[in-house]
This record gives C-alpha cells, sequence and structure tokens, in this order.
C-alpha cells in the first residue's frame, strides 16, 4: 500500500492513488466530458441567460413597487382562513399517518407478511408520491365541493406516500438481532412488532411526522389555488385581482405562521427524542 | 433432551458451516462449543432454534422436531438464547425488555397494550433481581453497561422459564472483569435452577473453567467431545492449529 502514497516534498503526501494507466485516465476524462456535456445541454434548454436577468431588473422593481408596503387593513380577514389552513394542516397530516402505517408495516422487506403484499404496498405507495398534491385537490374538490375538507384529502392522501416510504425504509433498517431476540421467545409477529420494532423507529418516524405536518401547511397555501379552502384562497384572490399589497400581505402571515409551526414542531421533537 | 443428528449446512451453496454434526445434549450438563470464528458455532447454536433453517439431518429437542414449523414456537417456548450483541431493546426499560420473555404466554391484545398478568411480573422482577439488576428495574437499557445489558438478556432469558439457554458468544463483547462475572451467574443458574446450558465460546480458559464438557468445532466439523476432566492440551490445540490432517482423518471416518 505504500507505493499508493505519493510524496510531493519532504513535508507533504498525497494520500490517494493517482492513475497511470492509459485506460483509467481515458476513463475520468470521459465522465468529465459526459458531465460537461449534460450541463450544457440544460442550460441551453432552460433558456439559462444571466444577461437577461440584468436586463429584466427594472420589471422586477416595477412588481416590488406595487407590493410593498403591505396593506395591513386586510389582516383581520386572514385570520379565519389562517386558522382553517392551519387545521387542514393538522387533521391532513393525522390522515396521512394513519394510511401510511399499514402501507409502511406492509412495505417492509423483514416484517412484510408475503413478498406480495409488499410488492402491493411498495407500488402503491410509489403511486401516491408521483401525483402531486394539486392533482389529489382537483379530485377531491369534484368528489366533495370546495372547502378545506377537499383540501384535508388531499394532504392526507398524497403525503401519506411520503410518509409510509419512510416507514418502510425506517423498519427495514432496525437492528435485526433485536427482531431475531424476540422470534426466540416465541413471540408472535404483532407482539415482535411492538416490542422490537416501535421503540425503535418511533423517534424517527415522529419526527418525520412533524416535518410533514411544516410541509402540509406549505401545501395548503398552494391547495386553494384549486378552491381548496383555507389562506391559500385568499392569496390566490389577490393575485388575480392584481392587489399586490394585500398579497404581500398575506405572503408576511403564511410566513409568520410557518416559523410559529416550525418552533412548535422542533419543540415537540426536541421533548420526544 | 436435545438430540442433534448429522447436521450440515451451507450458505449460498458455497460456504460450508456445518458438516455432519452429531451430538446430544443430556438434561442439566454445562456444555461449551468451542472454535475459531467462521468454525461455525454459531449456526449450530442458532439452528437449535430454528432461526437458522436445517438443510441436512435432524434437530430433536425432547423428542419433537425443530424443523416443523407448527412446533417451533412451543419449542422457543422452552429454550432461552443470549447473544453476543444482547440484542435487547435499549429504547425499553429492563422490566419491558424482561418481560419479552413472557410474551408467549401472553395474550396478544393486552401484551400490545403493555399489560400483563401480575404473576408475570412479580416472576419478571423476580428474575430482574435474581440477575443483580432489582435497582434498575425501571431504568431504560441504553443507560446501562454492557455487563448490565447482558444480564438483561439473561434475565429475559429467564423470564421464558426455560429448560435450556442456547448462548452465543455471550461475553465476546464484553470486558475481561464483566466476562467471568457473567459466566459465574450462568453457572450458579446451571447449577441452582438446573437449567440446560448450551453456550459457545472461543476462550480456551474461560471453556474448561466454567463448562463440563467441551465440543471443539473446526471448519464446520466436530472434532471432539470431551469432560473438560481429561482432556489433554493436545487435544485442545487440535480445534486452534492449521495442522489439517487429523481432521482429514475424521472426515474419511465419517
Amino acid at each position: 500500500m505504500l507505493s499508493l502514497i505519493k510524496k510531493i516534498n519532504n513535508e507533504w503526501c498525497l494520500a490517494i492513488d493517482i492513475p497511470k494507466d492509459w485506460k483509467s485516465i481515458f476513463k475520468i476524462f470521459f465522465w468529465i466530458v459526459l458531465f460537461l456535456m449534460t450541463l450544457t445541454w440544460s442550460v441551453k434548454g432552460t433558456q439559462f441567460n444571466l444577461y437577461r436577468i440584468s436586463l429584466g431588473i427594472e420589471g422586477i422593481s416595477d412588481i416590488l413597487s406595487r407590493m410593498f408596503p403591505p396593506n395591513i387593513n386586510i389582516v383581520s380577514r386572514l385570520i379565519k382562513p389562517t386558522i382553517e389552513t392551519i387545521q387542514m394542516s393538522i387533521v391532513g397530516t393525522l390522515l396521512a399517518i394513519t394510511l401510511s402505517i399499514p402501507l409502511g408495516v406492509l412495505g417492509a422487506r423483514n416484517i412484510t407478511p408475503n413478498p406480495l403484499l409488499y410488492g402491493v404496498s411498495r407500488f402503491i405507495l410509489n403511486a401516491l408520491r408521483a401525483v402531486p398534491e394539486v392533482i389529489f385537490a382537483i379530485i377531491f374538490v369534484s368528489a366533495v365541493g370546495l372547502g378545506p375538507f377537499p383540501g384535508t384529502l388531499a394532504i392526507g392522501v398524497s403525503s401519506s406516500g411520503m410518509l409510509g416510504k419512510f416507514l418502510g425504509d425506517s423498519i427495514e433498517n432496525i437492528d435485526p438481532g433485536s427482531l431475531e431476540a424476540l422470534e426466540s421467545t416465541g413471540a408472535n409477529k404483532i407482539q415482535a412488532i411492538v416490542y422490537a420494532v416501535i421503540p425503535q423507529i418511533l423517534p424517527e418516524f415522529v419526527s418525520l411526522g412533524l416535518f410533514r405536518w411544516e410541509m402540509n401547511f406549505r401545501a395548503s397555501t398552494i391547495l386553494g389555488i384549486v378552491g381548496a379552502g383555507g389562506i391559500g384562497f385568499e392569496l390566490m384572490t389577490s393575485m388575480r385581482l392584481f392587489k399586490y399589497q394585500e398579497m404581500t400581505m398575506t405572503l408576511i402571515v403564511i410566513l409568520t405562521v410557518v416559523a410559529l409551526v416550525d418552533f412548535i414542531a422542533s419543540t415537540i421533537r426536541k421533548k420526544i427524542i | 433432551m436435545l438430540e442433534i443428528r448429522n447436521l450440515s449446512k451451507t450458505y449460498n451453496n458455497k460456504v460450508i458451516a456445518l458438516k455432519n454434526v452429531s451430538l446430544t445434549v443430556n438434561k442439566g450438563e454445562f456444555a461449551m462449543v468451542l472454535g475459531l470464528s467462521g468454525a461455525g458455532k454459531s449456526t449450530l447454536i442458532r439452528s437449535i432454534n430454528g432461526l437458522i433453517s436445517v438443510e441436512a439431518g435432524s434437530i430433536e429437542f425432547e423428542g419433537v422436531s425443530v424443523s416443523n414449523k407448527e412446533n417451533i414456537n412451543k419449542i422457543r417456548k422452552d429454550i432461552g438464547i443470549i447473544f453476543q450483541q444482547f440484542n435487547i431493546i435499549k429504547r425499553l426499560t429492563v422490566l419491558e425488555n424482561v418481560l419479552c420473555g413472557r410474551l408467549a404466554y401472553s395474550n396478544t391484545i393486552m401484551s400490545s397494550l403493555k399489560l400483563f398478568k401480575k404473576k408475570d411480573i412479580n416472576w419478571a422482577l423476580d428474575c430482574i433481581e435474581r440477575v443483580g439488576l432489582k435497582e434498575k428495574a425501571y431504568v431504560r437499557s441504553d443507560q446501562l453497561s454492557g455487563g448490565q445489558q447482558q444480564r438483561v438478556g439473561i434475565a429475559r432469558a429467564l423470564a421464558q422459564q426455560p429448560k435450556l439457554i442456547l448462548a452465543d458468544e455471550p461475553v465476546a463483547s464484553l470486558d475481561p472483569y464483566s466476562a467471568e462475572e457473567i459466566l459465574e451467574l450462568l453457572t450458579e443458574i446451571n447449577k441452582k435452577e438446573g437449567i440446560t446450558m448450551l453456550m459457545s465460546l472461543h476462550n480456551v480458559m474461560l471453556a474448561k473453567k466454567y463448562g463440563n464438557r467441551i465440543l471443539g468445532i473446526k471448519n464446520g466439523i466436530l472434532v471432539f467431545d470431551k469432560q473438560v476432566i481429561g482432556l489433554t492440551e493436545k487435544e485442545m490445540q487440535l480445534i486452534y492449529t492449521m495442522d489439517t490432517s487429523l481432521i482429514k482423518e475424521k472426515q474419511q471416518a465419517v
């Protein structure tokens, strides 16, 4: 191994191997060229251009000047939809957790009762994650009408995909020894889950659920766009009516609540772990 | 009480873990399985309670075959097992861990709500006292030292009221002092409660000091099976030397 260490001078040595044969050098060169080509291709495709941004500064300052100062008078009108959005995020997240538990347990290779159920629940979890929240919102709005209820359903169903996937993954990562030990006592599968799996995954799952709650609050502001209730609906209305100062005020309220939700979530997380 | 006949196991069709092992363990014995890492000790221990499926040969515990899946949970109730890595659940208290040994005797729904019969809890507390952790019963297990964690493992095995305790390298992750303490505790349990012990170890000194019978394993083959009294140095060295001539003889004999 000593031959790998390249002496640079009397004080410094290089601890990694530098390839000397042409094949390895060509390989490295190939990957660098491929990366640069992909990058150029993507920059062209997105029409990424710093010069064009500099030309647009005028436009940016124009819209910003119309956004400020924020219209404080509408705050009283925003209270109700804000509370509604918080409620949507809470119920939606709890719904997601409820849906994700059976899918996650069946979708964990080490405790699933049979491989077919494993495949089916992993497929459902992938499908749930592939569909954006807004699509679910449209579906549920047409099913149960406008308002916060379809928004809550959309949040619950779409975030169960991510929660279930992470739950399944963290169950697969538990210490196999503890599961083996529980099996050895003659305990059945449910008992093994309660005594070996739950204690090991609980802190991780709780902190994931709290993180998802934060995400869901932000998501529920978007869902207003399709008429699924909450503060997002106010945001959309002021945007469509070109009332930019009201829009800024709504954004400030959203930012404040996001910070509050983040604070509450991290406090709970610290208590649990 | 334990009858193993012509047991063989190969992993991935390549690595031979056990080859034609036959042995009988009698009630009340303290038998040590001795051998180098990778000799097949763990495979032997773990196949006895069905953690590893048997490939060829048979294992009978009190006349019941281990390979029969319907019997396995019944047999597991009667066999406690202690692991090298303790395999206790660190986020549970000592008492909860020891009660895991009573799960097979408890109602699924009640035990899932952490409800146990009074006599089960009292028995678990007795087991905790037996291993010297009376004061720690309600402490979370991750706050205990390695030696103490292994005591929790022993208490969990005792809670099952087993007829046989298997131990897979129970002291390999402990310091020498804790190791001897654990082995003394197991010897005492073996003598006083009459629970049969089958333990794998790689330390000859400890095996001779605490066991009363030694089973030497090398490259998956049982090279000797003798009482500790009357065991010669030469025989002991058999399992640790790289000389394979004696093993070849044994193989041919089989």
